[in-house]
């Protein structure tokens, strides 16, 4: 038995609920070294009041875009993304958490805008 | 479909195997154990980043009491971290590349992806020492204030992990040189590959979080 036995169709279609090619993988990562220059142009250009706000959703998109393709979990079993899933969200909870209990609760006149919002 | 002889290397490669004619592999789950803790490190991960990325939000302003000195943001060298956020980035895709590789049987292209992405990784803990010289050379040691030493522990368990990282990879090119892991375990490889991709979206997050939010 050798591999060469699998016909090119069978792998290119395999690969196809896999993940992407190479070609789609090198893709995927100029779309996110252009991201990368964009956050980094926020440092060197003033963007005002779109600056954090911008920056933020960047970072969601590129973490999206890894997890989901680099990673697989587009492709792979719903299980994965829901244990992973689960943890992002507790991280989430514990930063409310701490935030929580060390900014909101500790100031009374509110929100600690220096160290927060 | 069933014309074609797959060997068991290719099946496991792609999830398959004989030993089910449902391609489920036989644990309740359906899938192995392997990956599935994985992803479960990865996720309670997340809750380590999350605590350290936390802390350091919260203290990133404060010197305390009876210290002093600068913030590491007063001293953040922004397009150097760029450059090093980019090398990171880019060993993802290198790391995706080798995992392909070794799924197709392409061993010596999966060497090559493995050791560049060893490589892009050494770049990037070269940079983070480098930076974190460069701190202390400008009075910014780990005990100089409480945001300092909530700066260094981030960054330095993240620089942890990509070592660990780099240590796995070189590990993995070893075993692959030596004939010991062949595509049959190209499950291996992936999986060392998701806890790569791991410290990427944590740098993602850090690099946006801590460098570039004023």
């Amino acid at each position: 038995m050798n591999t060469t036995a699998v016909s090119d169709e069978d792998t290119h279609e395999e690969h196809h609920d896999h993940g992407l090619s190479d070609i789609g993988y090198i893709k995927i990562a100029l779309i996110l070294a252009v991201l990368t220059a964009v956050e980094v142009a926020t440092y060197f250009w003033d963007f005002g009041i779109l600056e954090v706000p911008s920056l933020l959703i960047l970072m969601v998109v590129k973490f999206q875009i890894v997890v989901s393709y680099f990673m697989h979990l587009k492709f792979d079993s719903k299980v994965f993304s829901y244990i992973f899933v689960t943890g992002v969200i507790l991280a989430m909870l514990v930063f409310a958490a701490m935030g929580t209990s060390m900014v909101f609760w500790q100031n009374p006149s509110g929100c600690d805008i220096s160290a927060f919002c | 479909m069933s014309e074609i002889v797959q060997d068991s290397a290719t099946q496991i490669a792609y999830g398959r195997t004989d030993w089910d004619d449902h391609h489920h592999l036989p644990t309740n789950t359906g899938l192995t154990n392997e990956k599935v803790t994985m992803w479960a490190f990865l996720g309670s991960d997340c809750l380590l980043f999350g605590a350290l990325i936390s802390t350091y939000l919260l203290l990133r302003n404060r010197v305390g009491p009876s210290t002093s000195g600068p913030t590491a943001a007063d001293l953040f060298d922004i397009p150097f971290t760029s450059v090093s956020s980019f090398v990171l980035l880019m060993s993802s895709l290198t790391m995706v590349l080798a995992v392909t590789a070794i799924q197709r049987a392409d061993m010596e292209t999966c060497k090559l992806w493995l050791l560049t992405t060893a490589g892009l990784g050494s770049i990037f803990i070269a940079g983070q020492v480098y930076e974190f010289t460069s701190f202390y050379r400008e009075g910014l040691g780990f005990t100089t204030n409480i945001s300092s030493s909530a700066f260094y522990t981030l960054t330095g368990f993240h620089g942890v992990h990509v070592s660990l990282g780099i240590v796995m990879l070189v590990t993995m090119w070893a075993l692959v040189s030596g004939g010991q892991l062949g595509p049959e375990r190209a499950e291996t490889i992936e999986i060392i590959g998701l806890y790569w991709h791991f410290v990427d979206i944590v740098w993602i997050v850090i690099f946006a979080v801590v460098y570039l939010i004023p």
